[in-house]
């Protein structure tokens, strides 16, 4: 009797240690978190400058939005441009170097540090000096370019060059998938290359016959995080070009901030981010549903066997 | 190009016989590889090469063409110039003070929670997790002008709490990398020490805290390189030039100073990233494994 109500209290005492030891996150889900979410969901359907009282107007900031906003439309092109391009290059970049760095020889750590250090400093300093660096007339991009012989474009100055510049400097951080790719590489299991070996599998059969199927969920979690994170790419257009040249770098969170904190279209604002989220949860679960095609997870094989 | 990792492995495997010609092709291929990497990792420096370049420049040279890699005069007196400009070491207090209090935090609270969810049992405990997950969906920008309203109301605008504040209350990436780790720790452990009389946060501070101090050290170091570098967050919440962090502090430079001055922004951003070089080269090795490490559960 009296040990069965001690195991009872037991139980009791984990399940309040529990409560307690996630107690912050609950607090900081609700308020910052749930709360907020709830207002901004209201704000969407209000017209709300916080200056003025805040007016209820159903879903008039999303008609405005959807249909009669040429930088709303403007903003999604560029951002969808950008995103589509630089995350697969960024992770195809990301891969080839992982792949080249994972091995043990002299000087391979210390490459893995040069290669990474670019993701560690990213943020205002580092598109001040992609600013300098693709300057079309004393910038060492267009200095390397005419020493190739090939033609010097105006980049940030450019409706035409001014994306493709942001994405060549965001692939100068492809370092941080690098990381993520090593670490995938680490769990292929070595016995896989010495069978396939034996056959006689050249470098490219090895990699497409094992490498490759082995790493699907790593490539499935680069490509997921660099959706999500490409599509709320802010720093770089802000400092950079301030969305011009003729909005041809207006990205989508540049686009709600302007609308935000320029011109206090706060209920304006609130029916972009709910937008921005929808956009996102769309991509990441298309992309959850295509990675039954495609993602191989070994639990998933051994099971079925 | 993996393979270059087994064949190493095979030629020292005895009862194989490798021939010289094959041999040759393996040193060929590690010629190619390091050749690729080294070309790779020069490309790579380049641009904080030009940044250094560009910060030790007269301005004569700054604007020469074809652009000039070795400054000549060098001139050392642009970084006291570009210090001087701003008020450069209140920039760094408060950057400092803000990655310290917010990493403090994340560390101290996500190591917390994530000891609950992965080592004890509640009601709701899936379904709590679920949620912890499906926030790391969620953009920022969903809750920014709700939380800016509120933290206006509470007269927190222009002060470090709207930064600060949050982070002391859970971060779900951080969460989910500790968790995966605890995860990892024998239960044993625990009933060893529920036995010996322990509570469940000895079992916290004493057992999976200490084996956790890499997964650790990777959180805070990706705390303080995030913080350090912020922008949106300082930029929406500070208004006066004195609260400043150095990220906001660098955009001050850049809308003052105009393209005239680069070599002195140039100089004052290697300033600003300098401690997270120092940072990252004391502590790459362990950064780079622990994230290694974490990467393959």
């Amino acid at each position: 009797m009296v040990a069965e109500s001690l195991r009872l209290s037991q139980r009791a005492k984990e399940e309040i240690a529990g409560y307690l030891f996630i107690s912050p996150w609950v607090v900081g889900f609700i308020a910052f978190t749930a709360g907020p979410m709830a207002i901004s969901l209201y704000l969407s359907l209000c017209r709300a400058d916080f200056m003025t009282p805040t007016v209820f107007v159903g879903l008039d900031n999303y008609r405005n939005i959807l249909f009669h906003d040429p930088l709303f439309t403007k903003s999604l092109a560029n951002t969808a441009y950008y995103s589509f391009i630089s995350v697969p290059l960024g992770i195809a970049l990301g891969l080839a170097i992982a792949l080249l760095l994972n091995a043990e020889y002299f000087g391979m750590r210390l490459f893995r540090t040069v290669y990474y250090l670019p993701s560690v400093v990213s943020g205002v300093a580092v598109a001040l000096l992609w600013q300098w660096i693709l300057n079309p007339q004393f910038g060492i991009m267009n200095a390397l370019l005419a020493w190739l012989g090939l033609p010097q474009p105006k980049w940030l100055f450019s409706e035409q060059w001014a994306k493709p510049a942001l994405i060549i400097m965001s692939l100068w951080g492809a370092g941080g998938s690098m990381m993520i790719f090593l670490a995938g590489l680490r769990g292929v299991p070595q016995e896989l290359y010495e069978a396939v070996s034996l056959d006689g599998a050249n470098a490219i059969a090895r990699f497409r016959s094992i490498t490759l199927p082995m790493i699907t969920p790593t490539l499935f979690f680069t490509l997921v995080t660099g959706i999500i994170g490409s599509f709320q790419v802010f720093t770089a257009a802000f400092i950079m070009t301030a969305g011009g040249p003729n909005n041809a770098t207006l990205m989508y969170v540049l686009n709600l901030y302007n609308q935000a904190f320029m011109k206090y279209h706060f209920g304006y604002a609130s029916g972009l981010a709910w937008i921005l989220l929808f956009i996102i949860l769309a991509l990441t679960l298309l992309v959850f549903k295509s990675s039954a095609m495609w993602v191989y997870y070994e639990a998933e094989v051994k099971a079925g066997r | 190009m993996a393979y270059v990792h087994t064949g190493a492995k095979a030629l020292t495997r005895p009862g194989r016989k490798v021939t010289a010609s094959r041999q040759a092709v393996r040193a060929l291929g590690l010629v190619t590889r390091y050749l690729v990497v080294a070309a790779g990792g020069v490309i790579f420096l380049i641009p904080f090469l030009w940044m250094l370049s560009t910060s030790l420049k007269v301005q004569s040279q700054v604007f020469t063409w074809p652009p000039q890699w070795i400054p000549n005069p060098v001139v050392f007196q642009n970084y006291v110039d570009a210090w001087r400009q701003f008020p450069t070491p209140r920039f760094f207090a408060n950057t400092i003070t803000v990655t310290v209090l917010s990493t403090l935090g994340q560390i101290l609270t996500n190591s917390l929670v994530a000891f609950g969810f992965a080592r004890l049992r509640f009601r709701g405990r899936n379904l709590l997790f679920l949620l912890v997950l499906s926030t790391m969906m969620l953009p920022d920008q969903v809750t920014l002008i709700p939380l800016f309203a509120i933290f206006s109301r509470l007269g927190w605008l222009n002060t470090y709490r709207p930064l600060v504040v949050p982070r002391w209350l859970g971060n779900p990436f951080y969460i989910f990398l500790l968790r995966q780790f605890y995860m990892t720790v024998p239960l044993e452990l625990d009933d060893a020490t529920r036995i010996d009389g322990g509570s469940y946060f000895t079992i916290y501070s004493r057992i999976v805290l200490p084996l956790a101090k890499p997964v650790l050290g990777v959180v805070a170091m990706f705390c303080i390189t995030n913080y350090w570098t912020e922008f949106m967050g300082p930029l929406i919440y500070l208004n006066t030039p004195n609260k400043f962090t150095i990220a906001v502090g660098l955009r001050l430079f850049q809308s003052s100073l105009g393209v005239q001055r680069v070599h002195w922004m140039m100089a004052i951003s290697l300033v600003s990233i300098l401690p997270l070089l120092l940072l990252f080269f004391l502590g790459q090795r362990y950064f780079v494994q622990g994230i290694m490490i974490q990467g393959m559960k």
